[in-house]
């Protein structure tokens, strides 16, 4: 008993103070929103494109009109849905045109949003509406449900509830019932043999209700896009209202979006 | 004794012509003689070779660090099943029934394992489509008897599988468990390879062991390119393999603390696993260690000035885990859930093939770090740990001594980082070979097999987790338990759904 004191004191208050403070450190090679330079692209370069694993990158053409003649500048748009931050995009380009920033604020509303030009404006996550803000807002239980998912999205949407993050704070928590949950967050491709399972749970939580897809393969499939054992994301079998992106996303960038949709976070976009 | 098999070292690649093509009766005696003479099976598998279906099996001698390699063509599409004789094979022939549609004559619980469509078109010995957990189940009939079900979808978040008890009152007579939910199609899509998918398909066969899987399919690309990998790559190789091993370790002794109420660990141990997680993110920029290693080396460099700041970290983080664990063994609460609960006896876990923690937690001193060991293994030698009772106690305690010895290890490594590059060429892989792999990953021994066609392409590729082996083990250290021990049983193996279903 005394030695179990002794430790609770040593071991200390560990909870972040984001967002009342700035969120942690990134480490070194963090891999979060890509920053894309066109101007840089040469003509016809397409290394970037060809060795991006989940082909979320396209290259197109735009005239660039002048007096005399009608040039063309390269458009590349990067498709966060897709992307699972891998670092072969940004090793393979010649001219540093492309690079990961560590900016982890990568959640959006709609599937369009994640699709980022070189402009690379990221219509970041709108708050839920007021009605839904005042059901939801403090007070959130999710359901989470692994559909195909490796087991490491799983893993960081699960840390959130251990006390360096504690999202207990803001009214939001994990529940073992679709019936107890206001919302449902998929993990996973959605496989085939997981498909059915995932509608019941959704169709078992009352309305009104949100679908938070978390990850590359809830988004689009991931690498698995296209397998005819899986259904290339949780869209096709639950209307989604917001997505997180990444291979795994940090903890932070699945917290932030969930901050957003409560309206707790509201700096709009970003540059 | 053995004497059939081709003796292969891990990892070493054999031209597919020198590995023994036995005819059936043989390639069973070889089996079953190797079984009884100290060799495990680690794989058997399918695959299909001019028209034919070939099975091929990989034994491990852990004493004298042997690999023994044998194939056998089928002429038709039956088998007689081993599995009578030699139980550890049950779920390898039901894995190659289903996948290639052969017959295993005398299996005695012949089902599907995945519900997946087979890996060779057309070829299935099951009625219908696979619908996933639509399967007869094992049942006691009798008053009072009665079924729980449990899955696909569970309480917490956590991965999807179906379990089945035959309860009376509380008491569990029998568990099956049923998976499959995670199919992803992924052997399917490694045939042809390797081409730009490939690593990150296997980052994540398991993603909570991205680099144990990511290491055994490292040491099959480089055996069969005769790539050589510099020291420094092969030390954080090592590194990273620890560190993933200290952030499951902590997190599953936490969440065992969690399950029988005792919160102080269970809290703490949620943060420190953290601690290990962003240490991986220090080397690679994911906390999964995803990106880091390839065929040849790695793709991250730790610079010498980093190197101070992740030994402090790693201490910090250590002293936390020893500190918060240590409370365990002195909570009388805690210790009187985790003993003889789970009970799986030695004689029980070598029959049915088990590996890893579980096996170690049996007095089974098997570890693919010290019995085969590759890369920086074969320099720095990590103690094998073993605990005696095979219950959640001794499944705990094994967890509880590797973390201290990865911790040292983590720690020795480095101090002494080799001052070389971290990444080789990689010369393309030789045509008709074929390389087994195993790797030690948190969970226990990890198997790839890779087999090139004659245009060195991937004409196969088998994984086989830790867990393809373990399952079993847990379904039977249910019985004659509680049902209400299940929860602190199953996170006493924490196996993979996703490393099964694949």
């Amino acid at each position: 008993m005394l030695k179990t004191l002794l430790t609770r004191a040593r071991q200390g208050h560990r909870t972040i103070k984001y967002p009342d403070a700035a969120p942690p450190a990134m480490p070194a090679h963090f891999r979060g929103a890509p920053r894309i330079d066109a101007s840089r692209c040469p003509d016809g370069c397409r290394e970037c494109a060809d060795a991006c694993p989940t082909n979320a990158i396209t290259i197109s053409q735009r005239p660039t009109d002048s007096v005399l003649s009608t040039q063309y500048s390269a458009l590349v748009s990067l498709d966060l849905g897709r992307c699972i931050f891998c670092p072969e995009c940004e090793n393979a380009c010649p001219e540093e045109a492309i690079a990961f920033s560590d900016d982890y604020r990568l959640a959006t509303r709609t599937r369009g949003d994640l699709v980022a030009g070189s402009a690379a404006h990221l219509e970041l996550a709108a708050a839920l509406d007021d009605k839904l803000r005042r059901l939801f807002g403090r007070s959130l239980k999710l359901r989470v449900v692994s559909a195909g998912d490796c087991n490491a999205c799983a893993a960081d949407v699960n840390v959130l509830s251990t006390i360096g993050w504690d999202i207990g704070r803001f009214g939001i928590q994990y529940v073992a019932s679709p019936r107890h949950a206001d919302g449902l967050v998929v993990m996973g491709p959605v496989t085939e043999n997981m498909r059915l399972a995932l509608k019941k749970t959704w169709e078992a939580i009352s309305d009104p209700k949100i679908v938070i897809a978390v990850g590359a393969c809830a988004i689009s499939g991931g690498i698995y896009a296209g397998h005819p054992e899986q259904h290339d994301g949780a869209a096709g079998t639950v209307p989604v209202d917001m997505f997180i992106p990444g291979c795994p996303p940090h903890p932070l960038t699945i917290l932030d979006g969930l901050l957003r949709l409560l309206g707790r976070i509201e700096d709009g976009t970003r540059a | 004794m053995a004497g059939e098999l081709l003796l292969l070292r891990n990892a070493q690649p054999a031209r597919l012509a020198d590995v023994p093509l036995l005819s059936i009766p043989l390639f069973r005696t070889a089996i079953l003689d190797a079984v009884w003479n100290e060799w495990r099976v680690s794989t058997l598998f399918g695959r299909e070779a001019d028209g034919h279906v070939e099975l091929v099996v990989v034994m491990a001698n852990d004493g004298a660090g042997q690999l023994g390699i044998a194939r056998t063509r089928l002429a038709g599409d039956e088998f007689l099943s081993l599995t009578p004789e030699c139980p550890q094979l049950h779920l390898f022939e039901r894995e190659i029934a289903e996948q290639y549609g052969i017959r295993m004559t005398g299996h005695p619980w012949m089902k599907r394992v995945r519900f997946q469509q087979p890996l060779r078109l057309g070829a299935s010995v099951f009625e219908g489509a696979p619908v996933a957990g639509v399967t007869d189940f094992f049942r006691v009939e009798g008053e009072e008897v009665h079924e729980v079900a449990v899955g696909p979808v569970h309480a917490g978040v956590i991965e999807p599988g179906h379990f089945r008890f035959q309860c009376h009152g509380e008491r569990v007579f029998h568990l099956e468990i049923a998976l499959g939910y995670q199919h992803r199609g992924l052997e399917r899509a490694l045939i042809g390879g390797p081409q730009k998918k490939t690593p990150y398909y296997l980052e994540t066969v398991a993603g909570d062991t991205t680099i144990g899987h990511m290491l055994a399919y490292c040491h099959a690309v480089e055996g069969l390119s005769g790539a050589r990998v510099p020291a420094r790559a092969q030390a954080l190789r090592g590194i990273a393999l620890e560190l993933e091993r200290l952030a499951n370790h902590t997190g599953d002794l936490g969440a065992l603390s969690g399950d029988v109420a005792f919160l102080p660990t269970a809290s703490y141990c949620g943060r420190i696993r953290g601690d290990y997680l962003n240490l991986s993110a220090e080397l690679c920029g994911s906390r999964f260690g995803r990106g880091l290693l390839r065929p040849g080396g790695v793709l991250f460099n730790l610079t010498d000035d980093r190197i101070a700041t992740l030994i402090e970290r790693l201490d910090n983080a250590t002293r936390d885990a020893v500190e918060s664990i240590a409370l365990l063994w002195s909570t009388p609460t805690v210790t009187e859930r985790f003993e003889n609960t789970g009970v799986i006896e030695p004689e029980l876990a070598e029959e049915i093939g088990m590996v890893g923690v579980a096996a170690r937690a049996c007095g089974r001193a098997i570890d693919v770090r010290h019995d085969f060991p590759t890369g920086v293994y074969r320099f720095a030698n990590v103690p094998v740990m073993t605990a005696h009772y095979g219950d959640v106690n001794s499944r705990a305690s094994v967890r509880w001594l590797e973390l201290e010895r990865s911790a040292d290890f983590v720690r020795e490594q480095l101090q002494a980082l080799p001052a070389t590059p971290v990444r080789a060429t990689v010369p393309p892989l030789a045509a008709d070979t074929l390389v087994a792999s195993l790797t030690e990953g948190w969970r226990g021994e990890i198997c790839h097999v890779a087999i090139t066609g004659s245009d060195g392409t991937l004409s196969r590729y088998k994984i086989t987790d830790p867990s393809f082996h373990n399952w079993f083990g847990l379904a039977l250290a249910l019985r004659d338990g509680e049902i209400s021990d299940f929860p602190l049983c199953n996170k006493s193996f924490n196996l993979s759904y996703c490393g099964h279903d694949l």
